[in-house]
């Protein structure tokens, strides 16, 4: 026989189940003492660079109905198109900027706000730059595995059509689901549909 | 660190046929919220190979010892006492230093503390549920806590979950982002939980349940559980496709 490669398997998911936020956003479910504040609320502060804006939106379940349990997660470049992050080697990014944000949803409606600034253009592996966005993941109860998506902007409209992503995409008609809607000066709208009409693109990454 | 950085390039495919799949009926509430259309294939980019960095200076004291963070002076929380503990690694084995860990669970009883928990087993006012850490150079960590309890829950009519730790995981990519559970050995729960069964096979379930650890167990005070967790691994960047002379 032959030699083994050895590796291991990675941990199989499981659902964040309904109490998500009690181990990730313990504040907000009134779990208060344990830490100053919840993970991933600030992504920015007043000194980053960049065009400030809001992303709002909910993510919706196969029947229309917003969840009130989901955690979502944003993972976005800096204005220069720099990650911080030690695996990005091409510069350093915005000392003042984090790129990662995490929102419980509102607990009454499930919209999730995000207030950042719209990320610059990082390069696709064959150096082709993509069109600015933001990585989504998402796990609720009921969602056995995490879901990964990107947002990208209305407004961005030639970087979109030359996206290396997007121009991969064979069904052109989900598209739009990738994209948020601009719904005022800085104002974004994002919703995500996990199942049926209009269901959102999500990646295998 | 020359091993470190030829290893830095995308994460190796996720085995989708080891993991759960998004629509498992004998869990109901994964029946509505599960994609039909098939996921999208993206090799990794700059946007899911990197992620954000947690450092070691923003865990509190008590932050990976739930007997202590949430009790009241001179009071500890009802329950067994364990210790777990166990390392990150990827798929290749590597440490994975630096990785965040956030952990959740119920109390003695099975009662969760968060307001939209029904379940009649009392809340214990010493125990919060909630801890974090990070791991260290070889991918080790170490949480304090009590074991919780199982539970009921509405899916079939008596539909229990085995006693677990939810742990969510923060890699160096934002593409190893995880979710898990973990499970304690010997209990029958674990074999009859539509959660647990929505994992295809037995081997995955298995390698989410911590053996008992008689040798980390503090005599005459916490019996301990080891419990490792594993991350993608990525392939490695020396050859990788890129124009010539460049
Ligand atoms: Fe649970």
């Amino acid at each position: 026989m032959q030699q083994k490669l050895d590796r291991l398997k990675e941990s199989p998911s499981q659902t964040a189940g309904p109490y998500v936020h009690i181990g990730c956003t313990p504040n907000f479910t009134g779990i208060h003492g344990i830490y100053d504040e919840d993970l991933g609320t600030r992504i920015i502060n007043d000194k980053t660079k960049g065009e400030r804006i809001t992303i709002r939106g909910r993510v919706f379940d196969g029947t229309g109905t917003p969840l009130r349990d989901a955690l979502i997660e944003i993972w976005h470049a800096d204005a220069n198109g720099i990650y911080p992050s030690p695996e990005d080697k091409r510069g350093e990014a915005d000392p003042n900027f984090r790129g990662w944000g995490r929102s419980p949803g509102d607990m009454e409606t499930g919209e999730f706000v995000f207030e950042t600034i719209k990320p610059g253009v990082a390069p696709f592996k064959d150096g082709r730059p993509m069109a600015p966005h933001v990585t989504f993941w998402v796990v609720a109860r009921g969602i056995n595995i995490g879901l990964q998506t990107r947002m990208y902007f209305s407004d961005e409209k030639a970087a979109n059509e030359a996206d290396p992503i997007l121009q991969r995409i064979e069904h052109k008609v989900r598209i739009p689901t990738l994209i948020a809607e601009k719904t005022g000066d800085g104002e974004y709208r994002f919703d995500i549909r996990l199942q049926g009409d209009g269901e959102t693109i999500f990646f295998d990454i | 660190m020359a091993d470190k950085d030829a290893h830095n390039g995308a994460f190796y495919q996720r085995d989708r046929e080891w993991h759960p799949p998004a629509y498992a009926p004998i869990y109901k509430t994964s029946v509505k919220r599960s994609p039909n259309a098939a996921l999208i294939s993206l090799d990794n980019t700059i946007s899911e190979i990197t992620g954000p960095v947690f450092g070691h200076n923003m865990i509190g004291e008590y932050d990976n010892d739930l007997i202590q963070n949430y009790a009241k002076a001179g009071e500890l929380p009802i329950g067994q006492r364990i210790i777990v503990h166990g390392r990150v690694l990827d798929e290749d084995r590597r440490p994975v230093p630096g990785a965040l860990l956030e952990f959740w669970q119920a109390n003695a009883g099975g009662r969760y503390r968060h307001k939209k928990e029904t379940y009649l087993a009392p809340l214990d006012p010493n125990f919060g549920g909630c801890g974090r850490t990070i791991t260290a150079e070889d991918g080790s960590y170490r949480l304090r806590t009590i074991k919780p309890g199982p539970y009921p829950w509405p899916n079939g009519v008596n539909d229990w979950r085995p006693a677990h730790i939810h742990f969510s995981v923060f890699g160096h990519g934002f593409a190893q982002r995880l979710i898990t559970q973990m499970y304690f050995e010997g209990d029958p729960l674990i074999w009859i939980c539509p959660i647990v069964k929505t994992i295809p096979s037995k081997e995955a379930i298995e390698s989410l349940i911590a053996p008992i650890d008689m040798e980390n167990t503090i005599p005459m005070d916490a019996r301990a559980y080891k419990f490792d967790i594993v991350l993608r691994g990525r392939r490695s960047t020396m050859f990788e496709n890129r124009m010539e002379g460049n």
